[in-house]
């Protein structure tokens, strides 16, 4: 039995945790968005997946149907590390809002992922200022996926967009791709400076952010016609 | 009224079983020499048994032990019965000319356990092999028997009799037990009240033998091997059971057979022996194997009172509304209140609680929520309610509210943490409830290993409402992080056609393939594929963007399962 949850932050407590420094508070689990460059990519998961850590509590994955059509179901024996997953399949990305509120406010969770497909009309200031909010007072970490998506006006505290670059080669195998590589710029972000990273995962189960060199400056843009 | 009505019978058992004359704690297995031993010093035989009966137990009325009514029931094609009725209600009969068997696993292949009417004049035999039976009968039909379902059956049939009368009990695997002394008159004496349960389970399509007899011994024997709703008073009880065979007497078949070999064929002849010749050979034998017990047992001098299990707990509570309501939501918290001390006075917690609204016009809707773990929270419970009743329609408004909890299980008390929180499991059920509630408890799932190796089949989704299983095993090799469901066929370029793509196009676009690692062959499961099921062999390649794909061919060239190979593209890595 893990230990019982901290009670939820008052509006006031979290006022005066970002007034103490922002240091504590860049740390601290918010609403993040990743946006996928292309829709069929795995890459952005990977770099989700990277920074999600098994020892937090059970991952609650909500989906919505277009995601699940397009790109396919969760594969738990794919996972970087073992992670206790409760998946929720729903139709409407609104029910997707729904479930991710309600998993925000159970403090056992380690994290929330939502996938939604598309710009909704739902998902907007108002609807990514509540999540953010949630999760900032209960402590859980909120995971926007947005697949075939616009950056449009949004209140999460970090905005991503991922790409996947030509993994690093395999040792034993020089044909074969190695551990891959994702190209992640920071467009948005409420407390550090924005940023073009090459990241990779590490093997502690960590995010390993480079600065990129010109070697790998001019990787293909994803083209698509 | 239950208890005190029971509490005699059980003296009287204390007292008139040989095994507890005394004050000697109960042996578990009494030798019959001490007994007999000790009986012929205090001047008493068989007379003074049955005579230790009638002596009161409380010191004042002296108890026939032949006073009360017991009847037995006996179904003899429950299993057949309840198939048939199954098949009616799904709108496929059965034809009745159609020679129908239900089958069990038995030693050495399924064996018959029950038969329609067409089978047993074809000849079939319970008991004998499907395969032997299907030789005499080549087209006799054979399913496999539920027999769990059977037992269920008869649980639940064994409480909707206590219509007749309030002690009923479960009697072997085809029977029922009732005591119904001091009943029969509420339905016009004991051949009306034969005749009522008798009508009302053919109604059912139940067949059903029955008898009434002052012991659950003779009442068992008359049901089965008696004739046609017979009743048996206590004088005529020894001469009635002086004919019947000794199988009549509850005995193991080996017994049975062991009585005969002695040239005991009849209850009578049984009688007749001189009880110490059986004593001493039966001294050790368990009640199903004794016959002296048994017949003991059916002439009441052992008694053997019906064991009637309680009720089950029903936890349902009602509101009646003095006038019509259109909004059931205000009367809710009272009812989960009152539904909740309920089970914590029972230490139960519901597992499902069913919403009844009945309206005025005579409708009657139903809401329905379940829970992942027992719970008698009732606010917990009124969350799951919350935004669904808005899709019922109240027509004119609802004059009666009914809460019950349909599925319960026992929740012990635990004490509380000293902060005041749940514990996280607790809150997680909660947090799966309430997901459920609104999406389907299907739609909330959690990875379930399978016993497979092809990908799709490895992994299943089972409801979270269910205790999460074990973890997966990871496979050797490198897995995607998504599966399409299903596999989405792509059209394909290639240097050789054992070999890698070289490109590929998915989804009207074209895919250069850089690098790959493979093949990875996995072989289809002839045990559970259909046989022209081909083998697949998997790439992991990498395209010009970067991104990476888990590929494969399904077959190879010239394997004789079909035309050339085709390609799927099947999952994405990260």
């Amino acid at each position: 039995m893990r230990c019982a949850p901290p009670a939820p932050k008052t509006a006031a407590q979290l006022l005066s945790d970002r007034a103490a420094g922002p240091a504590a508070a860049v740390d601290s689990p918010t609403l993040t968005e990743v946006f996928a460059e292309n829709a069929s990519d795995g890459g952005p998961l990977g770099f989700l997946l990277a920074q999600l850590a098994p020892d937090d509590g059970p991952v609650l994955w909500i989906s919505d149907r277009l995601s699940r059509q397009e790109s396919g179901r969760l594969c738990i024996a794919g996972l970087p590390h073992p992670l206790e997953v409760i998946a929720v399949d729903v139709n409407r990305p609104l029910d997707v809002l729904w479930a991710m509120e309600q998993g925000l406010g159970c403090g056992v969770l380690g994290a929330v992922v939502g996938e939604v497909w598309g710009d909704p009309p739902q998902l907007d200031f108002t609807a990514t200022k509540r999540l953010a909010l949630r999760a900032e007072a209960h402590g859980v970490a909120a995971w926007l996926v947005r697949r075939a998506a616009h950056p449009n006006l949004s209140a999460a505290r970090k905005r991503w967009r991922v790409a996947s670059l030509a993994a690093l080669p395999d040792p034993d195998d020089s044909r074969a791709p190695g551990a891959p590589l994702w190209r992640a710029s920071l467009f948005r972000s409420r407390w550090g400076a924005p940023g073009d990273w090459v990241a990779r995962a590490t093997a502690q189960g960590g995010l390993h952010l480079d600065h990129r060199v010109e070697a790998d400056a001019a990787p293909p843009r994803a083209a698509e016609h | 009224m239950r208890h005190e009505d029971k509490l005699p019978v059980l003296l009287h058992t204390a007292l008139c079983d040989p095994r507890q004359t005394g004050a000697r704690p109960v042996a578990p297995a009494w030798r019959a020499g001490t007994d007999m031993d000790r009986t012929r010093q205090q001047g008493r035989g068989r007379a003074g048994v049955a005579a230790g009966a009638v002596a009161s137990p409380a010191g004042g009325l002296p108890r026939n032990p032949l006073a009360r009514r017991i009847t037995a029931l006996h179904f003899p094609t429950l299993a057949m019965d309840r198939y048939l009725r199954h098949r009616d209600r799904q709108g496929d009969p059965v034809p009745d000319d159609l020679p129908l068997a239900l089958a069990v696993d038995g030693p050495h292949g399924p064996v018959l356990h029950a038969t329609n009417r067409a089978a047993r004049l074809a000849g079939m035999r319970l008991g004998e092999r499907v395969v032997d039976m299907r030789a005499l009968c080549p087209d006799l039909q054979v399913e496999f028997a539920d027999i769990a379902g059977d037992r269920a059956m008869l649980a639940r049939l064994m409480l909707w009799c206590r219509r007749w009368c309030p002690w009923t009990a479960l009697d072997g695997d085809t029977g029922l037990v009732m005591d119904t002394t001091g009943s029969d008159h509420l339905w016009g004496g004991e051949a009306a009240m034969l005749r009522d349960i008798e009508e009302k389970f053919a109604l059912m399509g139940l067949s059903c033998d029955l008898a009434i007899a002052p012991t659950h011994g003779a009442a068992w024997a008359l049901s089965r091997h008696g004739g046609l709703r017979e009743t048996c008073q206590g004088p005529e009880l020894a001469p009635r059971m002086a004919p019947l065979p000794v199988a009549a007497l509850r005995l193991t078949p080996d017994t049975v057979l062991l009585l005969q070999r002695l040239g005991l064929k009849t209850v009578g002849e049984l009688a007749a022996v001189p009880r110490r010749a059986l004593a001493r050979r039966f001294a050790r034998a368990e009640l199903p194997s004794n016959p002296l017990m048994r017949l003991d047992q059916m002439m009441g001098r052992l008694a053997e009172p019906v064991q009637s299990p309680d009720d089950p707990p029903r936890f349902a509570v009602q509101s009646r509304l003095p006038e019509p309501v259109i909004d059931p939501e205000p009367h809710l918290p009272a009812l989960a209140r009152e539904l909740c001390a309920g089970l914590v006075a029972e230490g139960m917690g519901a597992r499902r609680v069913t919403l009844h609204l009945y309206r005025t016009d005579g409708e009657v809707a139903a809401l329905s929520v379940a829970t992942a773990r027992a719970s008698r929270d009732p606010d917990h419970l009124l969350r799951l309610f919350e935004g669904r009743l808005d899709r019922l329609d109240p027509g004119f408004g609802f004059d009666l509210v009914t809460l019950e909890a349909s599925v319960v299980e026992a929740l012990d008390m635990v004490q509380t943490r000293i902060d005041g929180h749940v514990d996280s499991e607790t809150e997680l059920a909660r947090l799966i409830d309430r997901l459920s509630a609104r999406f389907g408890a299907d739609r909330i799932t959690r990875p379930a290993a399978r016993d497979s190796h092809i990908p799709e089949r490895r992994e299943g989704w089972q409801s979270a409402m269910v205790p999460a299983a074990g973890a997966l095993a990871s496979p050797r090799s490198p897995r995607p992080l998504r599966l399409l469901d299903p596999p989405e066929e792509i059209r394909v370029l290639y240097a050789v056609p054992e070999g890698p793509p070289v490109q590929f196009t998915w989804r009207r676009l074209a895919h250069k393939v850089t690098r790959f690692a493979g093949p990875e062959r996995i072989a289809p499961e002839w045990w559970a594929d259909r046989p022209s099921a081909r083998l697949r062999d998997y790439y992991r390649i990498e395209t010009q963007h970067g991104r990476r794909y888990w590929l494969f061919r399904e077959g190879v060239a010239g394997d004789g399962r079909g035309g050339p190979p085709r390609w799927f593209l099947h999952g994405v890595f990260s």
